[in-house]
Formats: structure tokens, sequence, C-alpha cells
């Protein structure tokens, strides 16, 4: 899960790392008062969506008055923010963050994430402060400085003495690093972060360090020990589809191709993906509707996927511990209810697959099988073409 | 011969009165498992299909004798029941909990450092199968075959669908492994390779990756140096957008790192064979074989 960073701002304040006073707001006629209330007399006013990029889009701007805030902040509110991550579409600003302007000497980078390799929580650091982490790891990979953490005892002050000596901090630079690291790592554990990233971490032209961007992600998988997250959570900034899949405990991603895809498994449901392509198509979708997928869990996979305005649908379902005569009744059920105007083919294996089978077919529903998994890729890509034509 | 699990594997099953657990059970049961035990805590003296439950790993390996437990511990309490199975002294944890909290792992994993007689598979995975000797969680047993080809996965409908391809030629397994979908597991790629690399029965191998992190390329690395059996290769997630986890925690592309198309590369640069989809699994392995 991601939040805004004004949220993880809040947060981490909490934790005692330092960041700048800001106040969030909705509306432009908010923007004045909240500039006020900060002790400045310069503004940055910052976009708040999920996706990094902001500045190069304008969703972040510098002011010399409230008013001037103010304005800024009418402006940005409701404008269609374009960065690299958010596709040519953009995402609507829907809230922006007005945060007192902080004097600059340096700024460097800052991220915690789990290393797989080592399967430690890793803290890197670099001079390059505002690059995007993985360009500095393409162009100049020595520049990214890296400590591991040994989980038993957390992150140590040597460690980030190592990290701010390597930077050429100064002595009052290194004891701030060094409390903002450790400050950094408690809230990284306490609240069950995937990334943690500061980026820029400025350095004042006091040597003291101030976190002027944060962005967290929270491990979905740990969400139910921190109900207080759950609050933090933007609809807005979510595919509604993927909400409603959600609901359903359904693993749906949206896609750009018109071939819906609904498939028991997760490295199953990628392959399908990947086999719709292989045959001239491109999939609109990846869905791991699990193992348990009885009739309501198909007749909501069905729906979602009807309504992002598929050409077609290919259900691929390797029946294990669940039965193939059970997930075709399904099927024909939820098919039935639902109402499908598009091509369906269905492709079963595994136990009692012929009584699948002969489900699909007896069924009044135009239903095609297919033996293969790719003989049924072929076979929605060709009934889709005839659909067209 | 097999690896990991065989005839003589004596099974407990962790969070056996759950319905997971009760289940899957009853499920190896059939296959001929040896359930020997269950714990979930609190629960000493009662019985699932016949067999004792007790309270604790330790109290449960000391009256069956069990070597192997099998976790179906819901996801928040997982983490604590594969760190009990090793204090207990179990030597192999087969752990099928989906959805563990990430950190929960890391520490774990930190933790079964101390013990190194013990080996985790999973989490997150389908289990451990040697083909009509001994089923280790939920996979499908009568789709599988006994014979001389291993199979080593992240996905579990996957493995299903190249064991199945694979019985459909004739061409039975030696054992299936599946490690599991999350970013932190017990048992890589490298473990199963190498032990089916030294397993006299097992001939060839199917390895099956996905999207996310570099083990497909560090055991394509080693199998160019160490493995003197030929393997075939199939990788997921072709299509996967970046950034977006695809089902499986670990099944993510960062940063640019970790598509299939490096790791496809990666097989081709090391002489794997890679499987041209995922229908042709079975085949691709058949072409190897003659």
């Amino acid at each position: 899960m991601k939040i805004h960073e004004y949220q993880a701002k809040t947060l981490l304040r909490g934790f005692g790392v330092p960041v700048p006073d800001g106040r969030v707001v909705f509306r432009g006629d908010e923007a004045r008062d909240a500039a006020l209330q900060l002790d400045t007399h310069v503004w940055v006013v910052k976009a708040q969506i999920h996706a990094g990029g902001r500045g190069k889009g304008g969703g972040v701007k510098l002011a010399r008055s409230a008013s001037e805030a103010e304005s800024l902040a009418r402006s940005i509110l409701g404008m269609q923010l374009v960065t690299h991550q958010t596709g040519p579409e953009g995402k609507e600003v829907k809230r922006v963050y007005i945060e007192a302007g902080v004097d600059i000497a340096r700024e460097l980078y800052l991220g915690m994430v789990l290393d797989r390799e080592t399967s430690r929580i890793v803290v890197m650091m670099s001079s390059e402060g505002g690059m995007e982490i993985e360009e500095v790891a393409a162009s100049h990979p020595e520049k990214i400085l890296k400590v591991f953490v040994d989980p038993a005892v957390g992150l140590q002050p040597f460690q980030a003495r190592l990290l701010g000596f390597s930077l050429g901090l100064s002595s009052v630079g290194i004891r701030s690093l060094q409390h903002m690291l450790l400050a950094l790592y408690e809230a990284f554990v306490k609240l069950d972060c995937s990334l943690l990233e500061i980026n820029p971490l400025v350095v004042r032209t006091n040597d003291e360090l101030i976190a002027l961007d944060a962005k967290m992600t929270f491990d979905d998988n740990a969400l139910f020990r921190h109900k207080e997250l759950q609050a933090l959570r933007d609809l807005d900034e979510e595919d509604p589809l993927e909400i409603q899949a959600s609901k359903y405990d359904l693993s749906y991603i949206k896609l750009d191709g018109d071939i819906g895809c609904l498939v028991n498994g997760a490295g199953l449901a990628m392959a399908t993906m990947d086999i719709i392509k292989q045959v001239g198509k491109e999939p609109a979708n990846f869905l791991d509707v699990g193992g348990g997928a009885d009739e309501a869990k198909v007749t909501a996979a069905l729906q979602i996927i009807l309504s992002d305005n598929v050409k077609g649908i290919f259900i691929n379902i390797f029946g294990g511990i669940m039965k193939c005569d059970t997930i075709a009744k399904g099927v024909v059920a939820a098919a039935q209810k639902v109402g499908i105007g598009v091509p369906l083919v269905v492709r079963l294996e595994g136990t009692n697959v012929e009584e699948g089978k002969r489900i699909l077919e007896q069924s009044d529903l135009n239903i095609i099988t297919a033996p293969t998994m790719l003989e049924g890729a072929r076979r929605i890509a060709e009934a889709v073409a005839a659909a067209q034509s | 011969m097999a690896i990991f699990v065989n005839s003589d594997t004596r099974v407990l099953v962790q969070g056996i009165t759950g319905a997971a657990g009760a289940f899957h059970a009853q499920k190896m049961l059939e296959y001929d498992t040896k359930v020997v035990g269950g714990v979930t805590p609190g629960k000493l003296g009662e019985k699932v299909h016949g067999i004792p439950v007790f309270n604790t790993v330790r109290q449960a390996r000391e009256n069956t004798g069990a070597n192997c437990s099998v976790i179906y511990v819901p996801s928040p309490f997982a983490a604590d029941a594969i760190m009990e199975a090793a204090d207990a002294g179990i030597e192999l944890i087969v752990a099928i909990t989906e959805g563990i909290p990430v950190l929960d792992m890391v520490r774990a994993k930190a933790f079964l450092e101390s013990y190194p007689k013990t080996r985790l598979v999973g989490p997150n995975c389908p289990g451990v199968i040697t083909p009509g000797q001994c089923k280790v969680g939920i996979m499908p047993g009568h789709i599988h075959m006994p014979g001389h080809v291993g199979v080593v996965s992240r996905s579990g409908t996957l493995t299903y669908e190249a064991v199945g391809q694979l019985t459909a030629l004739g061409i039975g397994q030696s054992t299936c492994v599946g490690i599991g979908g999350d970013p932190v597991n017990g048992t890589n790629f490298i473990d199963v390779l190498d032990a089916f690399n030294r397993d006299p029965n097992t001939q060839a191998v199917i390895m099956i990756g996905e999207i996310g992190g570099n083990a497909e390329e560090k055991a394509a690395e080693w199998i160019s140096h160490n493995m003197t059996k030929p393997v075939v290769g199939f990788i997921a997630g072709v299509t996967a957008p970046p950034g977006k986890r695809m089902g499986h925690a670990g099944a993510i592309i960062s940063g640019g790192k970790g598509t299939a198309r490096d790791k496809i590369a990666a097989f081709e640069q090391h002489g794997i064979k890679v499987a041209p989809n995922p229908a042709e699994m079975g085949l691709t392995l058949k072409s190897l074989l003659t």
C-alpha cells in the first residue's frame, strides 16, 4: 500500500525524523490560511499523488508570499499531472501540501528496502540527491553506498557513521544522520514498510539533515496489524477495478490489451498472459482466482473482466485439489448470470477433467473448449478475429 | 533415491486442526505419506483423521519421531511456527502458508541460521513430493508419476502444468519442489539443483521461474559451472508490467530489474534450453532425453 508524501512525513515526524513544517489542503480557499500558519517566508506547494517525478511534471512550485502560495495551490489542484510514473493520461491532483521552504547546502539520496539476495534490509545512500536511484545505479553504481541490517540487533550507529563519513559529512552532519537513520529504521520495522525513501535528504547550511521528500510503501501482508495505516489508503489513487477485485479476494491487475484472462494460480496466470501475447494478441488483465474458486468468485471475476470492455475471454484452469467439474459448474452458472457477449474459450486440465468438459459442452452457452493452453490461446485469438470480421 | 522426502519421511502437520491443515493432512494420508502427528497449541489429546495432536512441535517430535513438518498455520503466526519447528529439531520444514509479512520472514530466516541442519522449503509454496513415496504439501498427488525428472519452481499451478505434461508424455518425476513465490524464502533454486545433481535417480530437471529478483540468473550461472544433467527452463511474466506485483509477493519488476527477458537471456547464455511457451515444458524436456 502506498501513501502520500504528507502522510509519510506525519508518520516520520512521530518517530523523531526532522521534516519541514507543512499543511495539506484539499481546496484552494484553504491554502492561504495554511501558508500563514507556517513560520517561513518561502513556501513550497507540492501536488500529492502516488507517483514520482512530480517536480518535473510541474506539480511542485516555490512561493514567495502566502497569496502566491494560494494561487499556486489553486492552479495545481485539479490539474492532470503527468510524470514518467503516471502514464500519458496523468493523474488528477486532489490534495496539495504547503510546506515551509528549507535552505539547502547539499542534496543526498536515502532509501531502505528489502534486499532479496541477503534477506535483509539494506540502507542505500548516495551523494546524487534528487536523482532516481535506478538512474544512479545504471550510470554510477559505485556512488551507491550500502549497509545491510542484522534483523536481530537492528541498524547500528556505526553503520550510520560509515555512511556519513563516506559521504563526507561534517561531525554535526554525522550526528544528525545517525539520529535520522536510527529513527527511519525504527519506523521501517515498526510500520512494516516495504520501501522507505527520502529523496532528497537535505544537508542544511548549518549541516543538520532534514527530509525534504518522503515516500513510504507498506507490506500489504502486514496491514492486519496496522489498523492506523489502513485509514491512510487513498482509493482515488487506485484502479477502480482493482479495488473491486480486492473485495472478492481476487488478485487482479488491469493491463492494456483486450483479451480477458481468468486463471488459477499466479504463475499460471502470468504464463497465460504470455501465451496470449505469443499468439499475437494482448492480455487485458492478470487475474488469479486463487485455489478456492467457487461460483461466487468466478462470477465476480467475470464481471470485473467484462467491465473492462474486453473482446474475448480465456479461462485457463489447472484443477488440482479443486475439481474441474466444480469449476465448470461455476463457470456455467456465472456465465448465465453475467451474460457474456464476447467469445469465451475455456481450457480445463486436472482432476475430473472429463466431467468438467462434459458440463461445459452440455450447457446452452457458446463456450469453446481447448485441450491445451496454447490451443486455448489460439482459439480465443481466432474467435475474436472472426467476431470482428 | 529422491531428494528431501521419501517413504521413510515422518511428517508433522502444524495447524492440523484448521480447515486447510485437516483437509491436506487427509490428502497426504491418502497418498500413503507417513503423517505421524499434528500440532495446535492447546489441543493436546485431540485426533484429526486418527492423527494425534500435540501442543508443541517439541512434544510432537519426541512422541512420534517426526523429521519433517508441514505448516498450514495462518499467516500472522506462520513465521513463529517455522521457528518453533527449527528449535524442536525438525530437519525439513515445508511452509505452505501464503501472505506472511516480509519482515517476519526476514527475522525467521536469520533465526534459522542458528540451525544449520534444518532446511526450510517455502513459504507460499505447494510443497515437496516424491511421487509414489511421500507428498508433503497441497499438490494434487494423482497427476504425478514416479520417474527420473526433477522439477523445481516458484509457482504452484505452473508446476502442476509441467508435471501434468510430463506424466501425459509418460515421463515420471523423481521429486518436485515448490520453492515458493515470496521474496524471502528458505531453500532456493541452487539448493534444489545441487540436490538433484547429486541424486542418482534424477536424470534431468525442469526449472520454472518468474519475474522478480535475480534467483534465476544466479541459478543459471551455477548450472553452467556445476550441473552435469540437462536442465530445461521456463520463465513466466514476459508481458508483466513493471512496478506491479503479479499475485506472488515476490513477482515484481522493480527499478527495471527482474524482468523475464533478462532471465530468459541468462538461461540461454548459460546453455539452458528454454521452453518456447508454457504448454511445451514437457516436450522441451523430452527433446533433451532422446
